[in-house]
């Protein structure tokens, strides 16, 4: 008996232990003044431009609600990875989801963002490139406020080159004519990886064509296509590619031209920083152009990326979520990010602020320009298998014939069609 | 009276039955929940077209996904490259292992730091060691390629031949431990008394090695190639890391997890899930009915 009554005892103990860390813990979310928890999934940005915009615009709330940003990593695909674990079990606990350009048409056909519409709508598309609008949309509706856009430009030594070449084979001519060991080499992304899909889909778009013409049919027209494939197989298999070209990726090419081993990469906006920063010397006859084109008779159609903010559908507070998610969003946020990360507006207005034309030197146009022209990665519910479906058939890049690239074609094809359907092992 | 004694023998029994199973039930109920609820789901999941970026589409679709992975040429190439890497790694492992064991075995002084110092791969987590070993075959960082024979611009990871070479390498670095240790146990219970025997009868160390060490650690070598077949077959860390299946490098773990959590599509991912646990119940059936002879022939004649 005496055992019981004791064992009781812990029990009650315990249970009241447990009844105070709920108080407690329940009691936290609400405290005078700070309102609503909002929850903010975003990947994380080094200048800290995030943390800044988030306390800004709980500061502008008067109270309303409270932004806590909760990091996901660097790479893509892991931050892609924690959100879809998140969402696909109806967390509620995100209430903002910073979306890179290529899950709009995933999440929305999920049914894990919610739709923007009336003077919601209006006021964070208000001034911004088209082209960006279209990556926060999907089948006709808006999903999330463009944030921060972002492009890659062609990146060139003055100092070795004295005009930038005008296309890939002008470029690869160059940089054969320099000869390795005098930084005839030419950086880009072509590790199997999303990076890798961002440089073929900009070289088939500036050919003339595209991946997908709508979210399941696919175009590739033959002949464009092919002279894209050529291009690629052309400079993996000459003297201008990189020893690792088919392991590089953005920051594997940062390092090579900051090391002055290459005259030429293309790679996004950051490059410029991070060159004035790591390597002041390159720095100073670092030239930028547009990115290349593959059809000297056509304009390039530079690659597009950046981040879209999307309100929850499992939100337990999707009305004042929105109200911040277009706060986080607005002009102002957008200055933040382009100061502190070096990320280029979504607004065409903004592109001769100040901020703009200092974080960018000399080429805030060309900035501007580049992404007005640029050609996104299809809009999808599908993309990842059609990422997918790009990466095994033309990965690693060298296996392409630059004389002949129909077999490579035919298989780029018809991995694209069943990746459109959804069938088979990607 | 009388007749009551075997009854009330036979009441206590079957009272001591159900507290046995009382007693068992917490373990039964948490092994189904952790274990056999996860693989009931999986097949459950792997008949259906289920796809959570579709939610509207969906249904019962027989052995339809089954099909699909059978027939295509990147599950029989990624089968290939799975076997390849588990046979390779388990083979070096085995050889190494056993080396080591026989040093730790025979260390005379400081047999603990010994025995730590081989042990401290094992502890280090795969991703992490997998980083480190991919950092150091980096061209721009590594060090391997400032190493002499070794080609400044050598990409490791841009070929099948290299990049395989590195993943054995670096997975052979990590268990070998595990194994060494499984082997020492082994070891340890083999009879001194019968190394002295075969010396008296003139036995080299060579013959002692073969005739006496080997057949009685047939059991250990058994439970020790069990437990790393398993888990080279499973290899996804490492893989993932370094090459992430580039290079035709992909293991079947990986090309599970790009059906799952790439693409989303569940039925696909779990009939992918479902056939690399079918393969890895038969190698466990084949080792376990080899093991199970080995030990009976292991025993003494009665």
């Amino acid at each position: 008996m005496q055992l019981t009554a004791r064992v009781a005892a812990i029990g009650l103990v315990f249970l009241g232990a447990v009844a105070l860390v709920v108080v407690l813990l329940a009691s936290g979310g609400d405290e005078a003044g700070r309102g609503r928890t909002l929850t903010f999934f975003v990947a994380i940005q080094p200048g800290g431009s995030i943390e800044e915009v988030s306390k800004r615009c709980s500061e502008e709330s008067n109270g309303r609600y409270t932004v806590e940003p909760e990091f996901l990593p660097t790479d893509a695909s892991q931050q892609r990875e924690q959100l879809v674990r998140r969402l696909g079990a109806d967390d509620s606990s995100i209430d903002i989801v910073g979306m890179d350009v290529i899950w709009t048409g995933e999440f929305a056909n999920a049914g894990w963002v919610e739709e923007w519409t009336g003077k919601r709508k209006r006021e964070v598309t208000e001034k911004v490139f088209p082209g960006v609008i279209e990556t926060a949309s999907f089948e006709g509706k808006l999903y999330a406020a463009p944030f921060n856009t972002n492009t890659q430009l062609l990146w060139y030594r003055k100092d070795l080159v004295k005009q930038p070449p005008r296309t890939w084979d002008e470029m690869i001519d160059a940089a054969e004519k320099l000869g390795r060991d005098n930084g005839g080499t030419i950086q880009v992304q072509a590790n199997r990886y999303e990076g890798f899909t961002v440089w073929a889909n900009a070289l088939i778009e500036s050919a003339g064509t595209q991946l997908l013409s709508g979210p399941e049919t696919v175009e590739l027209a033959e002949g464009p296509t092919t002279k894209a494939l050529e291009v690629m197989g052309r400079l993996a298999n000459s003297s201008a590619a990189p020893a690792s070209l088919s392991t590089s990726n953005e920051d594997t090419a940062r390092i090579g031209f900051e090391s002055g081993e290459s005259a030429f990469m293309t790679n996004y906006t950051f490059a410029y920083a991070s060159a004035k920063e790591e390597a002041p010397e390159i720095a100073k006859n670092m030239g930028s152009a547009r990115f290349p084109r593959v059809d000297a008779n056509r304009p390039s159609k530079p690659p597009l990326g950046g981040f879209n903010l999307a309100v929850s559908s499992f939100s337990e507070n999707k009305d004042i979520a929105f109200d911040a998610a277009a706060c986080l969003a607005n002009g102002k946020s957008q200055l933040t990010a382009t100061e502190l990360d070096g990320l280029p507006p979504s607004r065409s207005d903004l592109y001769s602020n100040k901020v703009v034309t200092k974080a960018y030197p000399g080429f805030a146009e060309l900035v501007k320009r580049s992404i007005e022209g640029a050609g996104p990665r299809p809009s999808t519910a599908a993309y990842q298998d059609v990422s997918l479906a790009v990466q095994r058939s033309l990965h690693p890049p060298d296996k392409i014939d630059p004389e002949d690239a129909g077999s490579v074609y035919d298989e780029l094809r018809s991995n694209l069609e069943d990746a459109v359907k959804r069938e088979g092992l990607l | 009276m009388e007749a009551h004694v075997p009854a009330a023998g036979s009441a206590r029994t079957r009272s001591e039955h159900r507290l046995a199973w009382l007693l068992c039930a917490p373990a039964v109920i948490a092994m189904l929940a952790v274990t056999a609820y996860p693989i009931v789901y999986a097949i459950a999941l792997s008949v259906q077209q289920i796809d959570l970026r579709f939610p509207d589409e969906g249904g019962f679709v027989g052995l339809d996904n089954y099909t699909s992975v059978l027939s295509s040429q990147l599950w029989w190439t990624d089968v290939f490259n799975t076997v390849f890497l588990t046979v390779v790694t388990v083979s070096i492992e085995l050889v190494l292992g056993m080396a080591i064991a026989l040093v730790m075995h025979r260390a005379i002084f400081g047999r603990g730091v010994v025995r730590t110092a081989v042990l401290i791969p094992y502890g280090i987590i795969t991703v992490v060691s997998a980083f480190a070993w991919q950092f150091a075959f980096a061209p721009d960082s590594g060090f391997v390629n400032n190493l002499p024979l070794i080609s400044d611009e050598m990409d490791w990871f841009g070929g099948r031949f290299s990049s395989f070479a590195v993943i054995i390498m670096a997975e052979v670095w990590k268990t070998t431990p595990f194994m060494a240790l499984l082997l020492l146990a082994g070891l340890v219970t083999i009879d001194g008394q019968l190394y002295e025997a075969a010396k008296v009868d003139g036995a080299s160390a060579w013959q002692r090695f073969t005739r006496i060490t080997l057949p009685l650690m047939k059991p250990a070598i058994l439970v020790a190639l069990l437990f790393r077949t398993l888990d080279a077959f499973r290899v996804f860390d490492t893989i993932y890391i370094m090459t992430a299946g580039a290079q035709d490098t992909e293991s079947v773990s990986i090309l599970g997890f790009n059906q799952l959590i790439s693409r989303l599509n569940l039925g696909l991912g779990s009939a992918v899930s479902v056939l690399i646990f079918i393969c890895v119940l038969i190698i466990a059936t084949l080792y376990v009915k080899l093991l199970g002879t080995r030990v009976e022939e292991g025993r003494p004649v009665k």
